[in-house]
């Protein structure tokens, strides 16, 4: 048997509220402190306890570490999935029980270990009775580790971070591993290739999960106002600023810079967040695509008053009870338009753990400099999930305060100014804070209806003056937003627009398809709306650039399309959404089933060694003109390949 | 260049900020001639000029509908943010975090305070915010043309809208279960009641609930109607006089006062509020006297005013949460952002 080393998924199927998360934990880290890059996801339902529930480890010495759709080894502990776990079990993989589930076992094409979790437990007078399920956790990780090779010492490591050090609970949760190696060394023979090996790829890199990272950045960014209502899956987030402000903004004196407020409501929570911007505190609030419902029109005025404001959508699935703990990219287009008539947001698109953390404290100088609420969309599989990432780095700029007058500035303006002027000709005026105690300094805030100097009026022509100003300001927004991020490919021929949480995913697809199907591929990854002019030549570099994303519809693609209406008939998309983190597999056969060969030399070439490859995409791309041209009469039939059937089918 | 010169004739007089009472006022009123709102712009104008209070020292709120146009016609050097229907709690709430040591003044109405801002209404009771909360009460929505509001009365006959068949929310009795710890009803009809109220209230330490009855005289004036001019008249029952009297006065009690008719309420702030002539010795420190007597009133079909109930022991939100003295808006980063040794600490807690 070949060894397959450092390059596979472990799948665990539990019961919801058993415990298990400590010791999926455990096993995601161990495998990090071995040095080998890991990803860990939590498949959960909503339910507090008693419904199935998975949690999915992908292990990739070459750091492709998106979720893997079939699952290698398998471990099953729930009696409620064993079925679908047993069947989920690919060719050649490992499936790992507690044997006290007496379910039929048919399959003969992988390699099965019963494991004797309860009796293990009860033997081990240490256990307390209530703590055995618990600790019976712990006894699958110690199977595992000893029939994969899994370092104890790293798995000491974790369990002393997880418990934070206290004694007791290590040792409990330690002897119960041990007791499972030992008794797996013992009893189990080596049926299956996997094998851990130790290396050195994630040196320098932390384990942290977005909504603790978007906590800690916004209080680098010196977030003085917070309020909030919990939703899944960004309740996290909140707590995380309840967690680490006390520490990180402690002073002498005991008292306090800041307040985190959980208010009745969403819509009192993006309120409160409003007042507290307008007043010129640095205001965020954190919510999901339910809770952005309820604040939408807060939102809308928020953009019409100029209140900064940041506003967290860790994006989930919804409405009401629809998928709420299942990861989305769901929220894009209704983020970019919220609010009535014609708004536009600043949105921020952070990729991955660490840009949760750095969007953190940049999301208050975009919003504070632009004078206007910042959604920073983040979603549940980075949110919530467990990722390896770089250090957190000190904010490299100073905090941008934006265009504040105090009373000195008043006073050698002679009071003379006015909150919704276009003093510099950029679109963003100047405003007050109140408790400013120069008589010229207030002001009065409203909607829409007002004129330059903040004047009640309904007045058409100084309502066109402030419409188009404000659409000055959402433009000129792009120099201040992060840029792009651009992974290099001199060879490639087609581009790859994509944001959010996809990345890792999407680098896998990126190599199967240069490997496989001989397609050079270029990635940007967009990290705001508005774009700026990197987007534009990007797109004008290829015939074919296709937008992934996590939803339906194609909402990143849609809003391209209004963008740059010039560049509609390269921009393809591939849109799919089923509530599991991204995935390599549907991003391949959802470009390959719109790629369309070109007519060009240097592209014919590609076709060509295409078609050599022998996979079984031929005859799903087009491969003449002839074709593409035919296609285009009938572009409902011009996918061959549906990935949303067969990523369905393969699932079940 | 902002000093309001005295119209002609009248003396220039300046309180002890050194502002005449046009420095309080606001742009001129686009509300019906003989509006109750205008009324009370007017004593909010009288009061805050008679307490020397600096307008740069105040924030004022809103939310949607006649009530909440009002804030345009009073403090013009005054922070103002109309906000959204029945939203006006959340934006004070938040905006009051900035400067602990300004007030907040707040002017809703009952359409935007006990419907569409039932809930936001409650909860900034409870969080015992630090500002007046006035309720311009006049059992109909004016700027949508004269469709019953919550508080309107059963049986109540509109123009166009027929007879209400609901039973009316009582803003008082609301506060009060909801823990606010000042409420006072009052009517607009009785301006020195409100002006003294309003003084009381902008004193009180906490949440101040201000429901006055202002009677909408395009739309719900009719002589039998709860929310007029002739049936407040007719049927006011104040609790008690109420004078308030700034901190450091002497208070000069009337020496004929017999005891159990004078009461005095010490306020956060030093001042005083003396209740005088008291209905049965009634203690507006006891929450239960309060409901009792508005469930009084109610039975009897009278309008109860004057102070129902204050509590001066509890803490108001931003004394909860133990804030710096500099206020959180004039704060920079050497106060707001961590130190840079702080990441490393931050990037060793994590895994």
């Amino acid at each position: 048997m070949n060894k397959k080393v450092n390059d596979f998924s472990i799948t665990v199927g539990t019961k919801n509220g058993s415990g298990s998360s400590t010791a999926n934990n455990t096993i995601l880290r161990s495998v990090f402190k071995m040095g080998i890059p890991v990803s860990g996801k939590n498949l959960f339902p909503s339910n507090i306890q008693g419904l199935p529930t998975w949690y999915t480890i992908r292990v990739n010495k070459d750091g492709f570490i998106g979720r893997q759709e079939s699952n290698d080894i398998v471990i099953a502990m729930n009696p409620d999935s064993f079925a679908r776990d047993l069947a989920s079990v690919a060719p050649g993989g490992a499936f790992f029980y507690s044997d006290d589930i007496k379910q039929p076992i048919t399959r003969t094409d992988i390699a099965i270990y019963p494991m004797p979790i309860k009796t293990i437990v009860r033997n081990d007078p240490n256990v307390p009775t209530d703590f055995r399920d618990l600790v019976g956790n712990m006894v699958y990780v110690g199977v595992l580790a000893q029939m994969i090779g899994m370092d104890l010492e790293k798995v000491l490591a974790a369990l002393t971070f997880h418990f934070k050090g206290k004694q007791k609970p290590i040792d409990m949760n330690f002897n119960a591993l041990k007791a499972g190696a030992e008794w797996a060394k013992e009893n189990l023979e080596k049926k299956d290739p996997f094998h851990l090996e130790a290396m050195d790829k994630t040196d320098g890199f932390i384990m942290a999960d977005g909504n603790t990272a978007a906590a800690i950045g916004s209080i680098f960014g010196g977030v003085q106002f917070v309020g909030w209502y919990p939703i899944t899956p960004a309740s996290s987030l909140a707590e995380g600023l309840n967690d680490y402000l006390p520490m990180l903004r402690k002073r002498e004196d005991g008292k306090h810079t800041y307040a985190v407020v959980q208010a009745e409501d969403e819509l009192a929570a993006l309120g409160m967040a409003i007042g507290a911007g307008w007043a010129g505190l640095r205001s965020m609030t954190s919510t999901s695509g339910p809770g952005l419902s309820l604040m939408t029109e807060f939102a809308g005025l928020a953009y019409y008053a100029e209140v900064p404001v940041v506003i967290w959508d860790v994006q989930r699935i919804g409405p009401s009870t629809g998928l709420p703990t299942r990861t989305s990219q769901g929220d894009l287009t209704f983020t970019h338009f919220i609010g009535h008539g014609d708004s536009h947001s600043v949105t921020l698109l952070p990729g991955d753990v660490y840009e949760c953390f750095e969007f953190g404290w940049k999301a208050f100088d975009v919003a504070e400099h632009v004078q206007t609420p910042v959604f920073v969309l983040s979603d549940l599989d980075m949110g919530m999930n467990q990722w390896m990432s770089k250090p957190f780095q000190y904010p490299e700029t100073p905090m941008d305060r934006g265009k504040i007058l105090t009373e000195q500035d008043l006073e050698e303006l002679k009071g003379n100014w006015g909150r919704y002027l276009d003093k510099d000709n950029d679109g963003i005026p100047y405003r007050t804070l109140p408790g400013n105690k120069h008589p010229m300094s207030a002001y009065f805030t409203r909607g829409t209806g007002h004129d330059e100097y903040a004047k009640y009026t309904e007045d058409s022509d100084a309502y066109l003056k402030n419409m188009d100003r404000l659409k000055k300001k959402y433009y000129n927004a792009a120099n201040y937003v992060p840029a792009p991020v651009l992974h290099k490919n001199k060879k490639a021929t087609i581009g790859i627009l994509a944001y959010g949480s996809t990345e890792n995913a999407i680098f896998e697809a990126q190599h199967q398809l240069a490997g496989e199907y001989g397609i050079e591929t270029e990635l940007m990854r967009l990290r705001a709306i508005p774009f700026n002019n990197d987007v534009t030549k990007f797109i004008e570099k290829y015939d074919q650039v296709f937008v992934v994303e996590m939803n339906r519809d194609g909402q990143m693609y849609q809003i391209l399309l209004t963008e740059y209406p010039q560049f509609a008939g390269k921009l393809k998309s591939v849109a799919y959404q089923d509530g599991l983190p991204a995935a390599a597999k549907w991003i391949r056969e959802g470009i390959l089933a719109k790629y369309e060969t070109v007519v060009s030399d240097q592209k014919s070439v590609i076709s060509e060694r295409r078609k050599s490859s022998g996979k079984k995409t031929d005859g799903k791309a087009k491969a003449t003109s002839a074709s593409k041209k035919e296609a285009a009469k009938k572009p409902a039939k011009k996918s061959a390949v549906k990935p949303q059937t067969s990523a369905k089918s393969k699932k079940k | 260049m902002n000093q309001t010169l005295p119209m002609a004739g009248t003396a220039a007089n300046i309180n002890t900020a050194g502002l005449t009472k046009n420095d309080y006022r606001g742009a001129p009123s686009t509300l019906c001639q003989g509006c109750g709102h205008n009324s009370i712009s007017n004593q909010i104008v009288t009061a805050l000029y008679e307490m020397n209070t600096v307008p740069e020292n105040v924030m004022k709120f809103s939310g949607i509908g006649c009530s909440s146009k009002s804030p345009t016609y009073f403090l013009n050097r005054t922070f103002g943010f109309n906000s959204l229907h029945g939203r006006m709690p959340s934006i004070a709430t938040g905006a009051l975090f900035a400067n602990v040591q300004m007030k907040g003044i707040g002017v809703s109405g009952d359409g935007d305070t006990a419907s569409i801002g039932m809930g936001q209404f409650k909860h900034v009771m409870r969080r015992n915010v630090n500002m007046v909360y006035i309720v311009e009460n006049n059992g109909v929505y004016g700027l949508t043309k004269g469709q019953f509001s919550a508080t309107a009365e059963k049986g109540l006959q509109l123009k166009k809208q027929g007879e209400n068949p609901y039973m009316p929310v009582d803003i008082c009795m609301e506060a009060l279960v909801s823990n606010a710890t000042f409420i006072a009803r009052s009517f607009a009809g009785n301006p020195k009641q409100v002006k003294e109220l309003l003084k009381a209230a902008l004193s009180h330490d906490g949440i101040a609930v201000l429901d006055i009855i202002s009677p909408c005289v395009t739309f719900n004036n009719q002589e039998n109607a709860y929310h007029s001019y002739a049936w407040g008249k007719d049927h006011e029952e104040p609790l008690h006089e109420i004078s308030y009297i700034a901190p450091r006065n002497e208070i000069m009690l009337e020496r004929e006062m017999m005891d159990g008719e004078i009461r005095e309420v010490a306020m956060h702030d030093g001042s005083t509020v003396i209740l005088k002539n008291l209905e049965k010795g009634y203690d507006p420190t006891d929450r239960y006297e309060a409901l009792r007597v508005m469930e009084e009133a109610q039975r009897n079909n009278w309008l109860v005013t004057g102070l129902l109930y204050v509590n001066t022991t509890k803490p108001s939100l931003t004394g909860i949460y133990d804030l710096v003295d500099t206020p959180l808006n004039r704060l920079t980063e050497t106060d707001l952002r961590p130190e840079r040794a702080m990441i490393d600490k931050i990037n060793a807690l994590m895994f």
